[in-house]
């Protein structure tokens, strides 16, 4: 018997044939045979049961038939929308438009009456629901016959299947071949020649295993399968788009390694990147751990709407919170309900509201080492405060009288003004007005600018003006200023004044008499880093520097590390007062010219949020009392916490001249505070920011405001606490949840047999391939997570199991029947990621830099693509000198504009969007590079001259030390016999009169390296061009 | 049909086929020939020439991407009414929703610097800014109804190469390769170059494969130094001792595939011996000595110097070799100050060379099957920014130009209202654009896809409508 839902695929079928025939005018269509399946398949998802945009229902008659005239298909809005006839936009969206019979028949069905009979009760039967919708249950052990083979339950699975084909699983592979399978699946370097003897001669029952935990429990593990995870978070060491600045997001990458090497729960692992911020007192690792949101690209081009990247970076967290963790592709929902999966675009943007409630801001972040010396800072600064009250018992009496005198001393009046900015004076970064009246500065940070702030008054008198520096947890650790150390800079302030009522009053300059500040620093010369290739003396310091008339001193904040991200204040007194008796029109002027040449290269210093007051008191002075201290000063003395008194007194000890010792002491601890580093996170915002679902995904077209909330076809949310990102974070990793499970021990299996289980990894949805091996794909999501989201217990498993263990040489009947290895009759073998192309190189060649971790690293790459017109704008890209050169390429700087050129052609994504299934091409592009690029050359003369300076004199005893270092395994005797018989004629090669061999065989032939003795540079070029070869084979670059 | 453009499996051959019909040991030469003239090579290579959904018009794309977007006003679009009202503010009415990115969209309107005339029998109006496209008017057709979605470079660059603002999607060329690979055996099918001032504000994303399989990204050329990265031998490597090397590397290569039986090392081996054959191919295309005095005249290149010209002049021979795409961006166009120093100078660079790319293709009869495509990616607002010397991105309205390879020639098609803000007549999106080049190409832009995340995927996306006026 047909299902209805063949029934319904044969009936439209049937009419396309006819109407191809040319019946279709003969015969009026019958709605439910002709037209409810097209209403079906291509409208209800929009206008049905679930939802109905624009109020219309196609699932029921008086809706449907009020938004068509019976008889006159040219009147009927049905028709004319998937006619696309009119200015509006054809129906359906985001589908495939109606056929030409099937737009026929419903003009035709009109035109006759638009006859409308009830359904038949067949189509009320409800869809099965789609298999990765529902939550995993573990499947019982499918029997087998052969089960001696079976090593662990994964294996049942596979062997159950390869019975039912009939298809004999493959021996085990040889013993070197599996250890450097092994070894670059857990850790991504080779076996080294003394790790496969060793394995070789281990005779015991769990040899095997033992290497397996030995490779599990090594630190390269974690930066193997951070490098995994990093594609899905698109992560890169710039913003991308067009300006494509370096970003300091490195903090976040090495929190992946350390999460992988500490095996950390995998529930765990993404509900700190969803929401660690959120966690109760919350790690700095928590909190590093939500870059993993920020690493979509930010556009800080000229002239952009902050919020509209913003938005567009949203719908990139969407996206990759989809593929990456949730496996179910929702992106299509940003613009309308999804066509395939029953997600509705609402239920879109109710995940949305989840993640729409940050601030864009970045941390400081240390250390472990770092963060013993800023406690020690503090402890210490603590007992030097302790002693001195010990020593001054009468210390709250002079504090005391010291308080009563600054909340005496008179404060000016201060009116806060809202300025308009001039479009054309902010070199295209853009000023938001604030609630309070401040100004924030987002989008493209120009390096030189000076902005014109205009102030319509109605004050009769103005005769001081107070800039305010405040912070923003949406500026570079928090400002006030935007460089990134969050430091600003501001190399003059002037003004100009006009009566407010008079548009015929010329705006006359006006001159600034004095200024104060509550910090001014000595005069030093401008960080270097701000070089703006001038032969100028630039300096910063006190507060004359922003009136003294020169642009090139500028008044600075920048107090050093630990110091510098606090609010700060300038007060400039006129030398006359703006007096006019209908109000006044103020320009103010702020130049900030403390900036470097290349905007492109985090070189401003710009002021990041502040704000204007004005004052009729011509005395005015900066308050020196910062910010903290008179606020703490404002509570009553006896309702102070214990930190507002040790704030108060904190700067009170640094006004008493006796104690100069003690706080020269503590000035001295604080200079060592450390750098440290900085890091893009999320943090929460206090006022909640309203989400609106989006019409048409067009942030300008918002809908109905919607609240945080998750799709009704999945696991409910958690009812244990507030309805936030980190209840959000939770669901994903609920017990219950169908998806997520299942999605990453995919991904794991992916990465294991270079396709998974289910072929589109990024989507489990309606429209996925199917699973080659569906109990077994549940049975591993289950076991996961009953293990605790135990990511090496599931790992363990895998490379336990005899289907891994399988030699990977296919017989022909083998290739011909199952040429992707879907079946699993045989061993994984398929070219290694790209990073480990160039990693097996380095580690085989000797020259390979374990070290773990820290700032992206600069190998070489040829200078032009750094600069126009390859690059936009000129990139820095300081070439690494020493081991550097030679770390991991997961630790090579990533521009997105500009992809490290070997990475980029071994198929690494460039982290423009989330990947989790590479491409894996096999190209000429590929052979220049392992043949020609510099990095390349210099593995294979490293180890020439390796093995010419370890391996024994005779020929044999080298090919075989280097035949080993780079495939893990001995010669055969026809290999060893032709790279030999290459060795000899290379040396007489290099031996010719006239040739230098150093040429090829040295970095730089100026400085040859030292040969050990009776070896000639004549063998030394010969070697490498063996060493060449060898490195070129696609042997060395396959797992296998 | 679209079933037909799912990538192709290079797996497929199968190890019995290489051994009866290659030999382990042929010469690797020989080898290549024999995998692609058997037939098999359309199973093997995912470039393999592959027949799109009708007869094309064009077999070949060279797209002028004019980065940083021209001034429509100043070199196509003639408003006489705009110079009539110079120093007023614009109907309030026109900047309702409208977004700029620099200026306040309330900015006086700024008249057209230059002077137009007719030119050709068509009759087209042009300043005296491109007077050698002037000579080859009859030749294009003009796309004065431009439109776009985007007022930002990079997303606006990224929208007319790939669809979308969003980047991650296929480019243009990368599609066009997907759909009809490649016809060069010895050089990349997808080749772009850059000069300019800058580069391209989308960065290799303008010309990145997105969720397609890597090998239809865009392979940068430089039109100076080597042509491709890593192409040149090692210092102290000559020829003899790289062939020496290769041939060792296959021999390998052969045993290994012989004793595994992985199709993929037969991929691998034929991948190094293409990149030999390119060793020699790509200096042998950039070695424009080789051309007559009279055509590095008409383009005005000089061997050796990196410039459009050059670039020009190398698309022609790429396309002559065979290769399916090429784009050369020009990064010079976003004149929000010095418009009339700076888009004089623009012109200088590029009109000659683009002109003479049209004459030179017409002459050598690849005109007919090659599509040329002029243009940024959006224009520049009627209003002043600045002074009186600049003007701001506008994507409302701006021209383009298209030539060759099934384009019908000497028209103009669309017009601006008449102060050249919002397109009033003909009205061409990017999407529309994306689907004529794609029929000219011989595709139904709506089955041109690749299935991806669950759904099928296009260079259109769910937009674009053909526009036949265009067509010849």
């Amino acid at each position: 018997m047909l299902t209805p839902r063949l029934k319904s695929c044969a009936a439209t079928a049937a009419v396309s044939l006819a109407a191809l025939l040319g019946l279709r005018a003969q015969s009026k269509p019958d709605f439910n045979k002709d037209i409810r399946p097209i209403f079906e398949t291509s409208c209800y998802s929009c206008h049905g049961e679930k939802v109905q945009s624009g109020g219309l229902r196609l699932d029921q008659k008086a809706s449907a038939l009020a938004h068509l005239t019976a008889g006159n298909s040219g009147a009927s809005a049905i028709y004319l929308r998937v006619a696309g006839v009119g200015s509006q936009q054809k129906m359906p969206l985001g589908g495939a438009a109606l056929t030409a019979a099937q737009v026929g028949l419903i003009k035709d069905w009109i035109d006759a009456g638009a006859g409308w009979a009830d359904a038949p009760a067949t189509s009320a039967v409800p869809k099965k629901k789609h298999w990765a919708f529902v939550a995993p249950v573990r499947p019982a052990l499918p029997a087998v016959k052969n089960a001696k083979w079976v090593r662990n339950p994964i294996d049942r699975f596979v062997l159950a299947k390869l019975e039912a084909e009939n298809v004999a699983p493959s021996g085990e592979a040889p013993k070197a071949s599996l250890l450097r399978r092994l070894s670059l699946d857990l850790t991504g370097l080779p076996p080294t020649p003394e790790e496969v003897d060793a394995f070789v001669k281990d005779a015991s029952p769990k040899a095997y295993e033992k290497q397996v935990e030995r490779l599990l429990a090594s630190p390269h593990y974690g930066e193997k399968w951070a490098r995994q995870w990093l594609d899905g978070a698109r992560y890169a060491d710039s913003d991308g788009y067009e300006k494509d600045k370096p970003r300091f997001v490195w903090a976040y990458r090495d929190y992946v390694i350390n999460a992988f090497n500490k095996n950390l729960a995998y529930d765990r692992f993404v509900s700190e990147q969803l929401a660690g911020d959120l966690m109760p007192n919350a790690t700095q690792d928590q909190k590093v751990a939500t870059g993993f949101l920020r690493n979509s690209m930010v556009n800080e081009e000229g002239g952009i709407d902050p919020e509209q990247f913003r938005m567009e970076a949203m719908y990139d967290r969407m996206d990759a919170v989809g593929k990456n963790i949730l496996g179910v592709t929702i992106q299509c929902a940003q613009c309308h309900n999804h066509k395939y999966d029953p997600l509705q675009q609402e239920e879109y943007y109710r995940i949305f509201a989840f993640l729409n409630n940050s601030h864009e801001g970045a941390i400081a972040v240390y250390t472990p080492a770092e963060q013993m010396k800023i406690s020690n800072i503090l402890r210490r600064t603590k007992e030097i405060e302790a002693k001195i009250q010990q020593r001054n018992p009468a210390w709250q009496d002079g504090m005391a009288r010291w308080e009563d005198a600054a909340l005496r001393a008179p404060q000016p009046e201060w009116t806060v003004v809202k300025p308009e900015v001039d479009d054309i004076s902010t070199g295209g970064q853009r000023y938001i007005l604030q609630e309070d009246g401040s100004l924030l500065a987002q989008g493209y940070a120009p390096t030189k600018h000076t902005v014109k702030l205009t102030v319509k008054t109605p004050l009769k008198s103005v005769a001081s003006v107070r800039l305010e520096l405040l912070n923003d947890p949406n500026l570079p650790l928090g400002g006030p200023g935007r460089s990134i150390r969050g430091t600003g800079a501001l190399s003059e302030f002037t003004l100009e004044a006009a009566p407010l009522n008079d548009a015929t009053a010329k705006a006359q300059k006006v001159k600034v008499a004095r200024a104060t500040a509550d910090i001014n620093l000595p005069e030093t010369p401008l960080d270097p880093m701000y070089g703006d290739k001038s032969t100028k003396k630039r300096m910063m310091g006190p507060i004359g520097f922003a009136i003294d008339g020169l642009d090139e001193t500028a008044w600075g904040h920048d107090a050093g590390p630990g110091r510098r991200n606090v609010p700060q204040k300038a007060v400039f007194n006129l030398a006359d007062p703006i007096t006019n008796e209908g109000g006044s029109v103020i320009t103010v002027y702020l130049k900030q010219n403390a900036g470097g040449w290349n905007s492109d290269d985090n070189q401003n210093q710009n002021l990041g949020r502040f704000r204007l007051a004005f004052s009729a008191d011509a005395k005015a002075s900066a308050d020196p009392l910062p910010v903290a201290v008179r606020e703490a000063l404002a509570i009553a003395r006896e309702k102070r916490s214990p930190l507002q008194t040790a704030t108060i007194f904190g700067y009170y000890r640094t006004t008493v001249p006796e104690w100069k010792d003690d706080n020269a002491t503590i000035e001295a601890l604080w200079k060592e505070y450390p750098e440290g580093a900085s890091q893009l996170v999320l943090n929460e915002r206090s006022n909640v920011r309203e989400t609106h679902q989006l019409t048409r995904g067009d942030f300008l077209q918002p809908g109905k405001l919607v609240t945080g909330g998750v799709p009704s076809f999945l696991n409910p949310l958690p009812t244990d606490g507030p309805v936030n990102r980190l209840a959000f974070a939770k669901w994903l990793v609920s017990r219950d949840a169908p998806t997520t499970a299942r999605s990453y021990v995919n991904r794991l299996w992916l990465a294991y047999f270079g396709i998974g289980i289910v072929e589109t990894a990024e989507d489990l949805g309606s429209q996925s391939s199917p699973p080659s091996h569906p109990e077994l794909l549940d049975w591993l999501a289950v076991e996961f997570m009953d293990k605790g989201w135990d990511v090496k217990a599931i790992q363990r498993l895998i490379v336990n199991s005899a289907t891994y263990r399988q030699n990977s040489v296919a017989s022909e009947e083998l290739q011909a029947k199952d040429p992707y290895n879907r079946l699993l009759a045989r061993g994984p073998r398929f070219r290694v990621d790209g990073e480990i192309v160039r990693d097996i190189a380095l580690s085989a060649s000797g020259l390979l830099d374990t070290k773990i971790g820290g700032p992206s690293v600069n190998p070489p790459a040829p200078a032009f693509l750094f600069m126009p017109p390859t690059s936009y704008g000129p990139k820095v890209w300081n070439e690494a000198k020493g081991s550097e050169r030679y770390r991991r390429a997961l630790y090579t700087f990533r521009f997105r504009s500009v992809p490290y050129p070997m990475l980029q052609v071994f198929d690494s994504p460039n982290g423009e969007a989330a990947c989790v299934r590479r491409s894996r091409s096999n190209t000429p592009l590929q052979a220049l590079t392992t043949l020609n690029e510099p990095m390349f050359l210099e593995t294979a003369r490293a180890l020439a001259q390796k093995t010419l300076n370890e391996a024994g004199a005779e020929d044999s005893q080298r090919l075989r030390f280097m035949f080993r270092r780079v495939l893990s395994r001995e010669p055969s005797k026809v290999e060893a016999d032709e790279l030999l018989s290459l060795v000899g004629r290379e040396r007489q090669n290099f031996s010719t009169a006239g040739r230098d061999p150093w040429k090829f065989a040295a970095n730089d032939p100026e400085h040859p390296p030292t040969l050990a003795k009776n070896v000639t540079p004549e063998q030394a070029a010969a070697w490498t061009v063996v060493s060449r070869v060898l490195l070129n084979l696609d042997e060395t670059i396959t797992k296998e | 049909m679209t079933q037909k453009f799912e990538p192709v499996n290079p797996i497929k051959l199968s190890r019995r086929w290489f051994f009866e019909q290659c030999g382990v040991g042929v010469g690797a030469a020989a080898l290549h020939s024999l995998l692609a003239e058997s037939g098999y090579a359309a199973q093997v290579d995912p470039l393999a020439p592959k027949i799109p959904h009708f007869a094309p018009k064009a077999k070949n794309v060279i797209f002028l991407f004019m980065a940083g977007a021209p001034s429509h006003l100043e070199i196509f679009d003639n408003k006489p009414m705009l110079k009539k009202f110079d120093g007023t503010l614009p109907p309030a009415e026109l900047l309702k929703g409208y977004r700029s990115a620099f200026i306040n969209p309330n900015s006086k309107l700024l008249g057209p610097k230059f002077e137009f005339k007719k030119y050709g029998q068509s009759g087209a109006e042009l300043t005296n800014l491109v007077p050698h496209l002037a000579e080859i008017v009859d030749d294009i057709a003009i796309v004065k109804g431009m439109v776009t979605d985007a007022f930002n470079h990079a997303p606006g660059q990224v929208l007319m190469n790939t669809g979308a603002m969003q980047f991650g999607r296929p480019s243009m060329g990368a599609w066009v390769t997907y759909g009809l690979g490649s016809e060069s055996r010895d050089l990349p099918a997808f080749v772009v170059f850059s000069s300019g001032k800058k580069g391209p504000s989308g960065g290799s994303s303008c010309w990145g494969s997105g969720f397609l399989p890597t090998v239809y990204q865009g392979v940068e050329f430089r039109s100076a130094g080597d042509p491709v990265l890593y192409l040149s031998n090692p210092a102290g490597v000559d020829n003899q001792i790289q062939r020496e090397s290769l041939d060792s590397i296959r021999k390998m290569n052969e045993l290994h595939l012989g004793a595994t039986g992985d199709p993929e090392i037969a991929t691998r081996i034929n991948s190094f011996e293409m990149a030999f054959r390119m060793q020699s191919s790509a200096p042998e295309l950039m070695d424009i000595t080789k051309e007559s005095k009279e055509t590095l005249e008409l383009y005005g290149a000089e061997p050796g110097k990196a410039s459009f010209a050059n670039n020009c002049l190398l698309a022609r021979r790429l396309v002559q070799r065979g290769t399916r795409f090429v784009q050369l961006y020009h990064e010079a166009w976003d004149q929000h100050s010095a418009l009339v120093k700076d888009i004089t100078q623009n012109c200088k660079d590029t009109d000659r060379a683009a002109a003479a790319l049209i004459k030179d293709l017409k002459r050598t009869g690849l005109l007919d099957t090659t599509l040329v495509v002029w243009g940024g990616e959006f224009g520049r607002t009627p209003m002043v920014q600045g002074g009186e010397d600049g003007r701001d991105h506008h994507p409302n309205a701006f021209t383009m130009w298209m030539a060759g390879g099934g384009v019908k020639p000497g028209i103009t098609l669309g017009e601006s209202d008449e102060l050249g803000f919002n397109v009033v007549e003909d009205k061409v999106h990017v999407h529309d654009l994306h689907a004529t080049m794609l029929h000219l190409l011989g595709f139904e832009h709506t089955k041109l896809t690749y299935k991806f995340q669950g759904r099928p995927f296009r260079l259109t996306d769910v937009h674009g409508q053909l526009v036949p006026k265009l067509l010849a």
